[in-house]
């Protein structure tokens, strides 16, 4: 990047900038469409009366206010796109920090991994910071499994909480009816999972593109649909309840005699479930981490990685397409499968609620903005998007506005993510980073 | 039989509803290829705003309903019109030329943004309107005493959306607009070489699709005399489902497609479950899909090697 | 038959609808020999290689594969992959098909896939790290570097295909159709968009792959400097169909052909030849 001048910059430096004219006119323009935006939406609130009658008040106060928000905020917005430069621009990075940021990106990985081991032993009475951190590595983990869907194998995939739904049915079906300990059950929720990958992948990974993400989309309504209505299995919109918490292989964690903590001989506390609930989950993730990265080097990843960059290609050179896309199906499902059974069995409860399309969208934009295929970017994309949305829990209900809006100008300011390269599985002289530019996404 | 031909009338009308609002999903795929997943919430949007103006009037001591309901419709297109142009301006047109994923994420992003946004502006309850057109005709009246009937409202649906749908065919292939359109779907690069306005053709293929998705929303405001905001969700992804069943880029294919997804819908209330006509409707697509990649009435798609 | 043949051409017929591509075509390609298909554009060529290599079905004839050990596949009656898989014919495309985003090496491994499956266990014997994988995944890395050797492109082993330029992609393409160990290797006219330098090392590899690897070749090309050169033997085409056939320099004098690429009567072209002469 630093090889190419700053020619972009100093050629919007000759056109002269706009005036302040400019600026206070694009500004009244943006106010006025925003005043027929929210003429009537803001303006105006609609109350059902005491006799059950729809009645308006109107609001012109906070229309007004909104009106002058967006009239600042355009002049602002103007201003710092002056004083930034024009998009695009190519910025001189100096040798000396260019060098530094990448030692600072490989130390990332470690310090990053060396601190979530820590997290518990540091905030050991955090409960809050001990849940948080549990819900984020879930996402890491389900961003992880993903990844391989979409990532690597550039298959888009809009329906991935189906599999996670699967997963967690699967256990707290398994645990509460027949009694199967979370040990058992977290393989067969995998096995389960992947088997419905199969199952939705056989017929339909033929399509391409648009025509999968949709199937894939419905076939996560059809899953939750199913759960909702079939009542007498799943318990409908009630969910399941009392779903045995997990144990220290075979010794509960309780209060009791036979607790591992009167086995160790120290006192119970609450606080070593959620410890040993976090271990778990970093355990998993680190197991999905271990096995893609692993499967990346091996002919199966490669042949993932192919197919995004081109299908044609991958045919005329042997590959059989379909059980390449069949097998990364079944990858990125089992791990959302296992994340599904640890998940039931970190609430003791699950009903439908928790897996709408909210939950697949979130997951693929944690894989998106991770930069499609790397794994530090998915794990740092989960914890900007986890983390960040804890961060507005205190504004309630505008807490999916600004997580919509967080979405979209993320995806403005990096759309191939915050990992722009690509790692190569194999080298001969020395590994070389991939710029994103040139990797494909794959139309599957 | 009585009770079959009033099933059909029933999914006719709420097809015609999906197809309106298909036909914005199809436009803006076929222009830019990318999927606009705020598209339910501007249907909802063009709901609420048919809602609000409504009221206003009603209030306002107007009582003749031709008059009112033009004066709604032609509000409720406006306003949602800009809605369709702003959402473009802001989320899609700087991820143009980017990656595929990266506009569709950032539509994802904005669909949440309008759901919350109304729920915030409008609270979160159900929003009733009493009948605003009422009466109809009977059509067939059975030995057993079962009536078919067709509603007003139910007339004023389907033309509606035939006028519509004529309308917008005439555009389309008629108009300097609609070659722009044309030719912008084809290839973008060659259609601005040759003098047409690229930026400008997709805001305004984005103007249209909202335009008729507010009509979609004040007919669902008119046939359920309800809104809500989460309701663009749901009508959202059947409408999408109806454009990918038709042959996702393809007109008449949104419609058929959509008329489709009303009756499955309808029929399979009907005959099995309320429950699982949703399921029904997904499943369907599902299969066509299999045994027609690219939908009923989409070009096949022809791989260059 | 007279001439050993890898390839048996026998009454190929395309058809697209009302469009007739390629009409009852019968040609053979001979045994570690060169074999060009040429023709004017739009002559039908590529659908030809289409069809021998899978990606459409032919509407009539037969195509048949005779492998050094005798086996017989009819090639119309395999899909796609299996192609390449079982019959073992590979192939380059006319607008590069590489995988840009992958390495060069990575490209070639990519091509080894079938091979590396069968070594990795299915991925379960390569997931756990086994012996057998690490020995088959080493053999393959030097299967990979001798091609990168051979294509000159050792140095730039972990380079982005796609950073490289055009015509060291064309010669990676080749290099990774080779790493699949074809027995009939379909050139989609590899020396496109090539200047004269680059034509002359391609000349030069694919005389090599001739001279060194039990792989016959079969190639469609225009540039004729590049087929005059290298070619055993030659099939001219025009509107579908075989309008000669022979060694280069019975091509070069045969009238129909110039007649083709002139777009004129052959009277016109015999008289052309004449003045000539």
């Amino acid at each position: 990047m630093a090889g190419v001048s700053a020619s972009a910059r100093g050629s919007s430096a000759a056109s002269p900038a706009p005036g302040a004219a400019f600026i206070f006119k694009k500004a009244l323009i943006s106010a006025l469409v925003a005043l027929v935006l929210f003429s009537l939406m803001i303006g105006v609130r609609t109350e059902a009366g005491s006799d059950g009658q729809l009645t308006y008040m109107t609001r012109f106060g906070d229309l007004a206010a909104m009106v002058a928000t967006v009239f600042g905020g355009s002049i602002v917005v103007e201003l710092l796109r002056q004083w930034w430069g024009p998009v695009g621009t190519i910025r001189i990075v100096p040798p000396s920090v260019q060098s530094g940021l990448a030692l600072a990106r490989r130390g990332i990985a470690p310090v990053l991994l060396v601190f979530t081991f820590l997290v518990p032993v540091i905030f050991y009475n955090e409960r809050y910071i001990l849940d948080l951190g549990i819900l984020v590595l879930t996402y890491v983990m389900l961003g992880w499994g993903l990844n391989v869907v979409v990532g690597l194998a550039g298959l888009l995939d809009l329906g991935y909480v189906a599999f996670y739904a699967v997963g967690a049915y699967s256990y707290a079906l398994l645990a509460t009816n027949f009694g199967f300990s979370f040990w058992i059950c977290l393989p067969l929720a995998g096995i389960l999972a992947a088997f419905c990958g199969v199952l939705l992948g056989f017929p339909v990974l033929r399509l391409r593109g648009d025509y999968l993400a949709i199937v894939t989309l419905a076939f996560g309504e059809i899953i939750r649909l199913v759960i909702i209505n079939w009542q007498s299995l799943t318990g409908g919109p009630n969910g399941v309840t009392g779903i045995p918490r997990p144990s220290f292989f075979g010794i509960p964690l309780t209060p009791g005699d036979d607790g591992l903590a009167a086995r160790l001989g120290i006192e119970f506390s609450t606080t070593h479930r959620i410890v040993f609930l976090f271990y778990l989950i970093l355990a998993l993730a680190l197991l999905t981490n271990w096995v893609t990265i692993r499967l990346r080097r091996l002919p199966i990843g490669r042949a993932w990685e192919a197919l995004r960059e081109d299908e044609v290609a991958c045919r005329a050179l042997g590959i059989n397409t379909t059980t390449t896309k069949l097998t990364a199906f079944a990858t990125g499902a089992m791990f959302g499968g296992l994340a599904g059974a640890f998940f039931a069995t970190r609430q003791g409860f699950i009903s439908p609620e928790s897996f709408t399309f909210h939950e697949s969208a979130l997951v693929l934009a944690i894989v998106v903005l991770g930069g499609m295929g790397s794994q530090l970017g998915v794990a740092l994309a989960a914890l900007v998007m986890i983390g960040g949305f804890e961060l507005f829990r205190g504004l309630e209900q505008f807490r999916m506005l600004v997580f919509g809006l967080a979405m979209v100008l993320l995806m403005i300011w990096r759309p191939r993510g915050l990992i722009g390269h690509r790692a190569p599985t194999v080298f001969l002289h020395h590994s070389q980073a991939i710029s994103s530019d040139l990797v494909k996404e794959g139309h599957g | 039989m009585d009770y079959f031909a009033q099933q059909l009338i029933n999914g006719l009308v709420l097809g015609s509803i999906y197809g309106l609002i298909a036909i914005g999903y199809t436009m803006v795929y076929g222009i830019v290829g990318m999927i606009n997943f705020a598209h339910g919430d501007i249907f909802m949007i063009g709901g609420f705003i048919a809602l609000i103006s409504f009221l206003i009037l009603v209030s306002f001591g107007l009582t003749f309903v031709p008059v009112i309901l033009l004066i709604v419709l032609l509000v409720a297109m406006l306003i949602t019109a800009l809605y369709g142009w702003t959402v473009e301006r802001i989320a899609y047109r700087p991820l143009r030329h980017s990656f595929r994923l990266a506009p569709m994420l950032s539509a994802i992003g904005m669909s949440f943004v309008l759901t919350n946004y109304s729920q915030i502006a409008q609270g979160a309850r159900v929003k009733p309107v009493p009948p605003i057109i009422t009466g109809g005709y009977t059509l067939h009246e059975g030995v057993d005493g079962f009536v078919v009937r067709l509603s007003n409202v139910q007339i004023i649906v389907v033309i509606t959306t035939i006028v519509l749908l004529a309308l917008f065919t005439w555009l389309v292939a008629r108009t300097r607009l609609g070659r722009d359109m044309r030719a912008c779907e084809q290839d973008q690069t060659m259609a601005s070489l040759l003098g047409v306005d690229v930026d400008r053709t997709i805001s305004m293929t984005f103007v249209i699709g909202a335009a008729l998705a507010a009509v979609a929303g004040m007919m669902y405001l008119l046939y359920y005399g309800q809104v809500d905001f989460f309701m663009g969700f749901v009508a959202g992804i059947k409408a999408f489902t109806a454009a990918v069943l038709g042959g996702i880029g393809s007109l008449p294919g949104a419609m058929l497609g959509g008329l489709l997804i009303g009756l499955i819908e309808t029929l399979w209330s009907a005959y099995f479950s309320v429950e699982y006509k949703d399921v029904a409707a997904f499943s369907i697509l599902i299969v066509v899909l299999i045994f027609m990649p690219t939908g009923l009435l989409g070009r096949p798609e022809v791989e260059k090697v | 038959m007279k001439t050993d043949c890898i390839l048996n051409v026998d009454h190929l017929s395309m058809r697209f609808g009302g469009i007739v591509a390629v009409n009852d075509l019968t040609f053979g390609a001979e045994r570690r020999k060169i074999t060009a298909l040429i023709g004017p554009n739009g002559a039908g060529k590529t659908t030809v290689f289409n069809c021998i290599t899978g990606f459409y079905k032919p509407s009539g004839g037969s195509l048949k594969i005779t492998h050094d050990n005798g086996r017989q596949i009819q090639l119309e009656r395999l899909n796609d992959f299996r192609i390449s898989k079982q019959a073992r014919v590979a192939r380059t495309f006319q607008n590069i098909r590489l995988f840009p985003g992958m390495t060069a090496l990575e490209n070639l491994m990519v091509a080894q896939h079938n091979a590396l499956m069968l070594a990795s266990g299915l991925t379960f014997l390569g997931l756990i790290g086994a012996p057998s994988w690490r020995s088959a995944e080493k053999r393959a890395i030097d299967l990979s570097k001798l091609w990168l050797e051979r294509i000159g492109l050792l140095e730039r082993a972990d380079d982005a295909a796609g950073n490289l330029p055009y015509g060291d992609q064309r010669r990676l393409e080749i290099a990774r159709a080779m790493c699949t160990e074809p027995a009939l290797l379909c050139l989609d006219e590899p020396a496109a968009g090539l200047n004269a330098r680059e034509s002359a090392a391609l000349s030069e590899l694919l005389l090599r792959i001739r001279a060194e690897q039990d792989t016959s070749i079969l190639l469609i090309e225009h540039d004729m400097s590049v087929v005059m050169e290298i070619s055993d033997q030659v099939v001219v085409m025009d509107y579908g169909v075989k309008i000669s056939e022979g060694t280069p320099q019975q091509i070069r004098d045969d009238p129909k052909v110039i007649a083709a690429y002139l777009g004129a009567d052959e009277e016109e072209a015999i008289a052309v030849m004449e003045s000539e002469a």
